[in-house]
């Protein structure tokens, strides 16, 4: 009987065995990244940067070269290397907490330089690793560590939506907000991976792509109805759809 | 080449392009805005990079994802912006990845002013970031020895896989002087395996971090740290000796301030007081030898700093009780003058003249 490989493990992914929380979708966009670079044929010529928080031991399951970055300055980092080496693949992977609060001001100088780098940004709206505050991203009402009573506008202010403000920025080549909550969200985020990294190839700018995720554990809720959350109450805060498409080199 | 009258700070960027660096990124701030600014006109020239960061914190995590691929890179700062880039040279110590930084100090704490000092000394002799570490600190002293120093930061760098911070105060960056940048000698190669470049053709990926969950392994890392640490004390160790050999009194003063000291002992010297100078060129590893030679002969030292007293407690653990301890500074970046120092030197030898 001969048998037919039908699915198998990425090459984009090392063997390690990763940390993350049961229903945590960090585990399904690892993979996301990694198949795009597998089939791209990349996996040899990126350099990724590892951001600090839940993802900050993504350096050891990306089978590329990886460098890890202090809080929120994997773009600074990532600028650093795709300079000195313009014809690698060069990305980060930043949690929300990362990206959004401490490290805003360097995706914002990033972007607006038109660094030909991908950011992959993981919104669950909460930070993970610390334990469950408040992050730039948590919802109005949104009970957290920090916001034990919600989230209150009066107090804590707004969301940051990071893709329309990134949008706004000339350097921003591919900006597209995506989602995990189910199959079809997850193939049409690998398709907006992919997108990512061609365009980086194209040597078109800027791109990020931010991938709205879990997080059962400071969430309170379990894996299934996590990502019924993700559905019901992000999506909406959080539109999904393509916010920039540049097809052409800025001159 | 000849001679070329230049100002500090440009010669520490044109020593920068002859010791092979090719990036550089940066953020103004004064008194050290003219190294940056001729970086952005000369390193194009070289087919190399300048790039002007949003901020300190920025620019140093540039020069740290630059340095992980292996080139030689540099940053450059001034007191309060250096205080921003000491998180990015934590983590360039953590990651054990070469960079040379400079510090062209000015008056503090806080904004402070825009005056020349030398009281950023503990920050970059004593760690300054978060965790336990040292790198190598150079104080050149005059235009010259900046283009053997500077070249000497990066080969140190390299050699070690550390940051290396050049010090100097802001008269040294704003002073003009002539200078020979001599012959363009090769530049020594190192192995760098470890740089992130991509993995073809050179086995599987290439991790760097700092990040040691588990706390026996960070202290390991720790101690082999401290290994390097211990071979660049015996390795890396620069100073000079003026009139030491006969001394009662000696001086100890580095950079600008040096030199004024010198010029006082000097003064001090035809008035018969017998009086030398010991000028640390690495303030870190500071030079033990010196004071370990003289110490029991010596009837003082008098370190002149401009800052409140800092160098002072390396002088003093140098001295180890042996002989008494006196201070002169002046800060806020107020310099010291000649006369002050002749002065100082008189009150301490008690007035002896022939």
């Amino acid at each position: 009987m001969t048998m037919k490989t039908v699915f198998k493990r990425t090459d984009g992914l090392t063997d390690k065995p990763t940390h993350y929380c049961p229903g945590c979708t960090h585990g399904v966009i690892h993979r996301l990244v990694g198949e795009v670079l597998e089939e791209m044929d990349i996996l040899e010529d990126t350099i990724g940067v590892a951001s600090v928080g839940c993802s900050v031991l993504s350096y050891e399951y990306f089978n590329c070269d990886m460098t890890q970055a202090a809080h929120g300055r994997a773009p600074a980092v990532a600028t650093g290397v795709k300079r000195v080496l313009p014809n690698r693949f060069v990305f980060t992977y930043q949690g929300d907490g990362d990206l959004a609060s401490i490290g805003i001001s360097e995706v914002i100088h990033a972007a607006a330089r038109g660094e030909k780098i991908t950011v992959i940004f993981v919104n669950n709206a909460i930070y993970g690793m610390t334990g469950g505050q408040m992050a730039p991203t948590t919802l109005i009402g949104q009970k957290t560590a920090t916001t034990p009573f919600g989230r209150d506008v009066a107090i804590q202010g707004s969301p940051i939506k990071v893709c329309e403000m990134i949008a706004t920025l000339d350097g921003a080549a591919y900006i597209e907000r995506v989602s995990t909550h189910d199959v079809p969200h997850i193939q049409k985020a690998k398709k907006a991976i992919k997108k990512a990294f061609e365009t980086q190839k194209k040597g078109l700018g800027f791109s990020m792509i931010e991938i709205l995720s879990t997080c059962p554990t400071n969430w309170g809720l379990d894996p299934v109805e996590s990502l019924d959350w993700v559905k019901d109450n992000m999506v909406p805060v959080y539109p999904l759809g393509v916010y920039k498409n540049s097809e052409e080199v800025k001159k | 080449m000849g001679k070329v009258l230049m100002k500090g700070n440009e010669v520490i960027a044109e020593a920068a392009v002859h010791a092979g660096c090719k990036y550089f990124f940066g953020y103004p701030i004064t008194p050290q805005s003219e190294l940056v600014a001729y970086m952005a006109r000369r390193l194009p020239e070289v087919g190399g990079l300048f790039l002007q960061a949003e901020s300190e914190i920025a620019a140093i995590n540039m020069v740290y994802g630059a340095a992980g691929t292996g080139v030689r890179v540099m940053t450059s700062s001034s007191s309060p912006g250096f205080s921003l880039k000491q998180e990015g040279i934590s983590y360039l110590v953590g990651s054990e990845l070469p960079a040379v930084i400079c510090n062209i100090v000015r008056g503090g704490p806080g904004l402070g002013n825009i005056q020349p000092a030398q009281s950023d000394y503990y920050q970059v002799t004593k760690g300054g970031g978060h965790g336990d570490y040292n790198i190598p600190v150079l104080a050149p002293a005059s235009l010259q020895e900046i283009v053997e120093l500077t070249q000497a930061a990066f080969d140190i760098a390299d050699r070690y896989r550390t940051p290396v911070i050049i010090m100097g105060d802001g008269m040294l960056g704003q002073m003009m002087e002539p200078v020979d940048f001599g012959e363009r000698t090769e530049i020594e190669q190192f192995n760098k395996e470890w740089a992130t470049t991509g993995t073809r053709g050179d086995g599987g990926p290439k991790i760097i971090t700092s990040l040691e969950l588990d706390a026996e392994s960070l202290e390991k890392r720790n101690q082999n740290l401290q290994k390097k640490f211990a071979l660049i004390r015996e390795n890396e160790v620069r100073y000079e000796t003026y009139q030491t050999d006969d001394a009662d009194y000696i001086m100890v003063a580095f950079g600008t301030v040096a030199r004024i000291t010198m010029n006082a002992i000097n003064r001090a010297r035809h008035e018969g007081i017998k009086v030398g100078l010991i000028r640390p060129i690495s303030l870190w590893p500071f030079p033990d030898k010196p004071f370990i030679e003289t110490r029991d002969r010596v009837k003082a030292y008098i370190s002149v700093e401009m800052s409140a007293g800092q160098m002072i407690e390396d002088v003093r653990l140098a001295v180890n009780g042996r002989a008494p301890v006196d201070f002169y500074g002046r800060t806020g970046g107020v310099v010291p003058t000649q006369e002050e120092i002749y002065e100082k030197i008189k009150s301490v030898a008690g007035g002896v003249t022939i």
